[in-house]
C-alpha cells in the first residue's frame, strides 16, 4: 500500500517571506528553484494580500500553478539559530525547467536536516574519532590535529605518494567552485598529490578525453539547442529518466516543432516511449544495438554521410585540420588524431559490416544517417544536436567511440551553430577550479589497484562512496576493509595512552600494511565504516555554492539555512585541515614544508570563492550572481556590461576549437578502429555466463539516493534495489515479482529485486546503480581503457533466487512504466 | 493518443475552469464551500459525501465524481478484484483524486492496466495499490478518497491521504 503522508494542509508563505535562488544541487540540469523562509509563529493567508503569490487561496489553483506546493516542498529548519518554515518550490521564471519540478528537486525541503520535523537524521553533525571501539563525537581541534598529525607524519617518513586522496571534482551536491578550489588547493598546491581519485571513477581523469583531445570541449552548446534543431540524435541517455525537465523542457518542445529522434540504446528506454507520444511514433528511431558495438555504428553512420556527400565541406575547410596525421596513437592517446581523409582510412565502415556486427538493420542505420545528415529538399543543411551519457562514457573502448561519435558532429559542421552541438548530458553539475593536475600523469594512477596492491597509508576520501560506486568493488571493499581495520586495532590497543603514543600506533600499523582513513561527508556513508576519523560537511544552500550546468550556466544557490550541527562546506574543511598541517609541521621543525600550507585564512565560503575562481574571473563576484538570479550566466563569462555579467550562448560559433590547446585552433577527427571488447576478461565473461547485467538509473532518486535511503516516499517504491528482467526470463528462473535475488560472477555477488520489464531484450537485465542497498560494482570486472576509464556497462553475471517477495515488496506496483493514454 | 471518454469529458470542463456543469448527479450530494469550511482544528474537518451507489458501478469502469467539493474531481472505481484499502462487499471499490500531484493536468483512467496516465508529462499512478506513482514526477502518490459504504450501498467520501493539487487545504477555506 502506498506511502501516504496525511498531510492535509500547508503553512501558507506569507507576502513578506524571505526569497532566495536555488538551483537544484542534485542533476546537471540545475533547474531554477524559490526558497522561501519566515518566522515560526507567523503564517499567511488565503486572501491575496496576504500570501506571496498575491492570489486568492481559498480557491482551487489549476494546472501548472505557481500558487501550489506540495508537502515534500516544505520543512522546518533552522536559520541564524532560529527555526523557521521553508518552502523551496520551482521557479516559473528560470529559463532552464520554466516551473517544472522533478521528483528529486521538489524533495530538496524535505531532505534537509531538520530536528523539528525529524527529516534527515542520518546527517552528520559532527567531527567523530575512532576511539575506543565507537566513533565518538568530538571537536575540529581534536578531530584535525590526529588528521594531520598522521598526515604530516606519514609524508614525512616517506612522500605525498603515500597519501590518497579521493575527491568530487563535479558542482552542485558536494562540488561547486569553492569546494573544488578547497580541496585542490590543499591537495594540488599545497601538496603535490598525484595518487588520487575522483568519486566515480578509480583514477584523476577526463571522462571524455577524445572530445577534448579534438578540440571539442564536452559542453558546447545551449539547451534551446534542443528547440532549434532537426534531428536529436541521443547515445546511450535516457533524458526523461535522468536529465527530466532538459528533455521535458527543451526536448520535447523540439519534437512537438517537428524535430525527429534517433536514439541508440540497446534497451527500449522510457525516453523512447515518450518520444513516440510526443512526436509519433514515425519520427522516433530506435537503434537497438547490441551491447558495445556503438562505435561500429557511428563509423558506419560517418561512411554513409561522407560518400553521400553531406559532409559540411565549408566547415571542414575552414575548421578541422588539413593535413594527415595530428597526433600519433600512443601509451596517452589511445586512437591518432588527424584531417577527416586521415580518420576515413580507419573508420570506413559499411551499413551492412555495421548491420551484422549492431545486430540491427542495415536500412535503419542507413535512416539515421538520413536524419542525421541528409539535406533538406531547399538544399540546406539539416541541423543535429547530438547528445550522449554513460551508455558510453561507461562503454567499450571509452576514447575511440566518443571520437567516433564526435568525429560525425564535425564531419556534419554541427558544433558552434543553432540547432546543433555535440554534448554529453551529465550527471552532475559542473564546478571545477583547481590548481594544474599536471603532476598527476596522463594516463594517471589506477588508484583502487594502487590501493589493492597495498600501497599507500593515508586515505582522505572527500563525499566518494566507492562501496558504491566503484568497479570491481567486491575486492576492493574487501581490502580496503582489511587495511582499515589494522588501523583501528592500533587504535583500540593504544586506548589511553597519549596523542604521541596513538599517532605512532597508528603509523605503525600503516608501515605494516594498515591504511588511515579520513572521511569527509555528509552522512555516515559506507566505505565511512571504514573510517578513523569522520568530518561533517554541509551542503548548497546550507552554504552559498556556485556550479555551471549543462549549458555551462553559472549560477549562486544561496544559503538560506545553517549546516546541520556543527558541520561545515568542505572548502572551509580543507582549509582547516591545512591550517592543522601547517601547525603541525612546524612542531616538527618542518618549517619549508609548513609554509605551503598558508593562505587558508578564510572566514566563509565566499573568501575561498575569490581566491579561486573568482581570482580568475574578476568579473564574477557573489554580488553579481546573487543579481543574476536563476537564470544566472553562460560560462564562459566575458565580461561585466551595464549591471549584468555577459556569457557565452554557445562555444565555437567562430569556428575556432581550442579545447586541445593547439594554436591552430582546428578540431581533429579520430582514427577510431574497431577492436572489439577493449577492456580485458570481457569476451571471456560474456562467454560464461548467461545475463548482460546492464547498470541504468531511475528518475526517483537519480543523483540524490544517498539521501533517499532516509527517505519515506522513496524507500515504499523501491525497498531494494531494482533489477528489471524480461518477465520470460523470471519464469525460468522460477521468480515472481518482488523476490530477491543474487546477481553472481567470476568478481562477486550483488543483490536486488526482481522486477519484469517487457520491453528488455531476452538474457539482459537492467540493474540501477550505485545502490546503497546493492552495489551493482560488485560485479563488475576491473577492466579500464588506456586511461583508466572503467567500463561498468559490460558485464555478465547469473542470477540466483534468494527469497520470496518480502511483505515490503509484495506491496508495490510492478506495472509498465511506460504511459497509457 | 486515446483517452478514457469519462474523464476526459470531466478534462475539458476542468481547463475551462470550473466542474459545476459537469458535476450534474453528484452537485446535490456535495457540500458548498461555505459549508466545507475549514475548522480551527490541527486537522480539516472533512465534509462526508454520498458520492454514488454500488449499483451504478460497472467493473472497471470510471465514474467521475469530485470531493471535497467541485473543484476537486476524481474517480470512483470498482475494480473487480480485491485490492487494500478497497471498500464494499467484493472490497474493490476505491477513489483517488485525478488531479496529477506533479502539475495538475487532469489524468485519464486507463482499463487495460488500471492505472491513472498524465498526459502532460507521462507520470503514472497505480489504482491498485493506493495510487502509488508507477512512474512520474510527483512527489507523493496519489491522494486517495477514504470511502464508506452504507447498508442502502451508497458509497460516501469521508476524507483525503495526501494534500490535493491546487490547494494548500484539502478543504478550501
Amino acid at each position: 500500500m502506498a506511502y501516504k503522508r496525511q498531510i492535509d494542509r500547508l503553512p501558507i508563505i506569507p507576502s513578506d517571506a524571505d526569497e532566495f535562488n536555488v538551483t537544484c544541487h542534485y542533476c546537471i540540469v540545475g533547474c531554477g528553484y524559490k526558497a522561501y523562509t519566515w518566522p515560526m509563529n507567523k503564517q499567511g493567508g488565503t486572501a491575496p494580500n496576504q500570501n506571496k503569490f498575491g492570489v486568492d487561496l481559498s480557491e482551487q489553483q489549476f494546472q501548472d500553478s505557481e500558487a501550489w506546493y506540495a508537502p515534500s516542498m516544505y520543512n522546518v529548519v533552522r536559520q541564524s539559530g532560529k527555526d523557521v518554515h521553508l518552502v523551496v518550490k520551482p521557479d516559473a521564471n528560470c529559463v532552464v525547467n520554466s516551473g517544472l519540478g522533478s521528483i528529486r528537486g521538489a524533495r530538496m525541503a524535505e531532505n534537509r536536516p531538520s530536528k523539528v520535523t525529524g527529516t534527515q537524521q542520518q546527517r552528520l553533525s559532527d567531527p567523530m574519532v575512532w576511539r575506543n571501539g565507537v566513533w565518538q563525537p568530538t571537536s575540529w581541534d581534536d578531530a584535525l590535529d590526529l588528521v594531520a598529525r598522521v598526515t604530516a607524519q606519514v609524508v614525512q617518513q616517506s612522500s605525498e605518494d603515500d597519501i590518497v586522496v579521493s575527491m568530487f571534482d563535479h558542482g552542485g551536491s558536494a562540488g561547486g567552485y569553492e569546494n573544488t578550489w578547497g580541496t585542490g588547493k590543499l591537495y594540488f598546491e599545497s601538496m603535490k598529490i598525484k595518487n588520487c581519485r575522483i568519486h566515480n571513477r578509480p583514477a584523476y581523469n577526463s571522462e571524455v578525453h577524445s572530445s577534448r583531445d579534438m578540440g571539442v570541449d564536452e559542453l558546447n552548446y545551449a539547451y534551446e539547442d534542443y528547440t532549434l534543431t532537426d534531428t536529436i540524435f541521443m547515445v546511450g541517455a535516457n533524458s526523461m529518466e535522468t536529465q527530466t525537465n532538459l528533455y521535458l523542457n527543451h526536448m520535447v518542445p523540439g519534437l512537438q516543432g517537428g524535430a525527429k529522434m534517433i536514439v541508440v540504446d540497446p534497451r527500449r528506454t522510457l525516453t523512447i516511449s515518450s518520444s513516440e507520444q510526443y512526436a509519433g511514433q514515425e519520427n522516433v528511431l530506435h537503434l537497438a544495438i547490441a551491447e558495445g558495438t556503438d562505435m561500429v555504428l557511428f563509423n558506419a553512420l560517418l561512411t554513409h554521410i561522407v560518400d553521400q556527400g553531406w559532409i559540411n565541406a565549408d566547415f571542414i575547410a575552414a575548421s578541422t585540420f588539413q593535413g594527415d596525421e595530428a597526433v600519433a596513437q600512443d601509451s596517452a592517446y589511445p586512437a591518432g588524431l588527424g584531417s577527416l581523409d586521415y580518420a576515413m582510412q580507419t573508420c570506413r565502415t559499411t551499413l551492412d559490416e555495421a548491420a551484422k556486427i549492431c545486430g540491427v538493420s542495415a536500412a535503419d542505420i542507413q535512416k539515421a544517417a538520413e536524419w542525421i545528415a541528409q539535406p533538406h529538399d531547399d538544399g540546406s543543411r539539416r541541423k543535429c544536436v547530438t547528445c550522449y551519457e554513460k551508455g558510453i562514457i561507461w562503454g567499450n573502448d571509452n576514447y575511440r567511440t566518443i571520437g567516433a561519435l564526435v568525429n560525425i558532429a564535425l564531419a556534419t559542421g554541427n558544433v558552434g551553430r543553432e540547432g546543433g552541438g555535440v554534448c554529453r548530458l551529465g550527471g552532475h553539475q559542473e564546478g571545477y577550479f583547481r590548481p594544474s593536475e599536471a603532476h598527476v600523469g596522463r594516463p594517471s594512477e589506477y588508484v583502487d589497484q594502487f590501493l589493492i596492491r597495498g600501497l599507500g597509508g593515508v586515505h582522505h576520501i572527500w563525499a566518494c562512496d566507492h562501496y558504491k560506486t566503484t568497479l570491481n568493488a567486491s575486492e576492493f571493499k574487501r581490502v580496503h576493509k582489511r587495511r582499515s581495520d589494522l588501523v583501528k586495532d592500533a587504535i583500540d590497543g593504544a586506548a589511553g595512552g597519549t596523542r604521541e603514543q596513538v599517532v605512532d600506533a597508528i603509523v605503525s600499523a600503516i608501515n605494516a600494511g594498515g591504511l588511515f582513513v579520513v572521511d569527509v561527508d555528509i552522512i555516515h556513508s559506507q566505505i565511512g565504516q571504514n573510517a578513523h576519523v569522520i568530518l561533517p560537511a554541509c551542503e548548497a544552500n546550507e552554504m552559498n555554492l556556485t556550479s555551471m550546468n549543462g549549458e555551462r550556466r553559472l549560477r549562486l544557490s544561496e544559503k538560506y539555512m545553517d549546516p546541520f550541527g556543527n558541520s561545515l562546506p568542505d572548502a572551509l574543511i580543507a582549509a582547516k585541515i591545512a591550517q592543522h598541517m601547517e601547525r603541525v609541521l612546524r612542531e616538527m621543525g618542518e618549517d619549508a614544508y609548513a609554509d605551503q600550507f598558508q593562505g587558508y585564512d578564510w572566514e566563509t565560503e565566499e573568501d575561498a570563492f575569490m581566491d579561486g575562481y573568482g581570482a580568475a574571473h574578476t568579473a564574477v563576484t557573489y554580488e553579481h550572481l546573487r543579481a543574476a538570479g536563476n537564470n544566472g550566466v553562460q560560462e564562459p563569462v566575458v565580461g561585466y556590461e551595464n549591471g549584468q555579467l555577459v556569457g557565452t550562448m554557445r562555444l565555437y560559433t567562430d569556428g575556432v576549437f581550442t579545447r586541445h590547446g593547439r594554436e591552430d585552433g582546428k578540431a581533429l577527427f579520430c582514427a577510431a578502429g574497431w577492436r572489439g571488447w577493449q577492456a580485458p576478461g570481457k569476451a571471456r565473461e560474456q562467454a560464461a555466463h548467461r545475463f548482460w547485467i546492464n547498470n541504468v538509473r531511475a528518475n526517483i532518486f537519480w543523483q540524490n539516493q544517498f539521501l533517499d535511503q532516509d527517505n519515506d516516499f522513496v524507500q515504499d517504491r523501491y525497498p531494494h534495489p531494482f533489477v528489471e528482467m524480461h518477465p520470460d526470463d523470471m519464469v525460468d528462473l522460477g521468480l515472481n515479482p518482488g523476490d530477491l535475488l543474487e546477481i553472481i560472477n567470476d568478481n562477486g555477488v550483488t543483490q536486488g529485486m526482481a522486477y519484469p520489464m517487457p520491453t528488455l531484450k531476452r538474457n539482459t537485465v537492467a540493474m540501477v546503480f550505485g545502490s546503497p542497498a546493492g552495489s551493482q560494482g560488485n560485479v563488475v570486472n576491473p577492466g579500464v581503457n588506456e586511461l583508466v576509464l572503467p567500463d561498468y556497462k559490460h558485464c555478465w553475471g547469473d542470477i540466483r533466487k534468494i527469497s520470496d517477495a518480502t511483505a515490503q515488496t509484495r506491496g508495490i506496483s510492478f506495472k509498465s512504466h511506460e504511459i497509457m493514454l | 493518443m486515446k483517452c478514457n471518454k469519462l474523464v476526459d469529458a470531466g478534462r475539458r470542463q476542468f481547463l475551462r475552469g470550473g466542474m459545476a456543469a459537469t458535476a450534474g448527479a453528484v452537485a446535490a450530494t456535495v457540500m458548498t464551500p461555505e459549508q466545507a469550511k475549514a475548522q480551527a482544528l490541527a486537522r480539516v474537518d472533512y465534509p462526508a459525501n454520498r458520492l454514488a451507489n454500488i449499483a451504478d458501478l460497472v467493473v472497471n469502469e470510471p465514474m467521475d465524481i469530485s470531493y471535497p467539493d467541485v473543484d476537486s474531481p476524481g474517480v470512483l472505481l470498482k475494480l473487480g478484484e480485491a485490492v487494500e484499502g478497497g471498500v464494499g462487499p467484493d472490497g474493490d471499490i476505491v477513489a483517488y483524486s485525478v488531479l496529477c500531484p506533479h502539475q495538475g493536468w487532469l489524468m485519464s483512467y486507463s482499463a487495460e492496466d488500471k492505472t491513472l496516465n498524465c498526459p502532460g508529462h507521462h507520470s503514472r499512478f497505480d489504482c491498485e495499490t493506493g495510487g502509488q506513482q508507477i512512474w512520474g514526477h510527483a512527489t507523493n502518490n496519489l491522494a486517495q478518497f477514504l470511502l464508506s459504504v452504507d447498508d442502502q450501498g451508497d458509497i460516501s467520501a469521508n476524507g483525503i491521504d495526501e494534500l490535493i493539487y491546487g490547494r494548500l487545504s484539502n478543504v478550501l477555506a
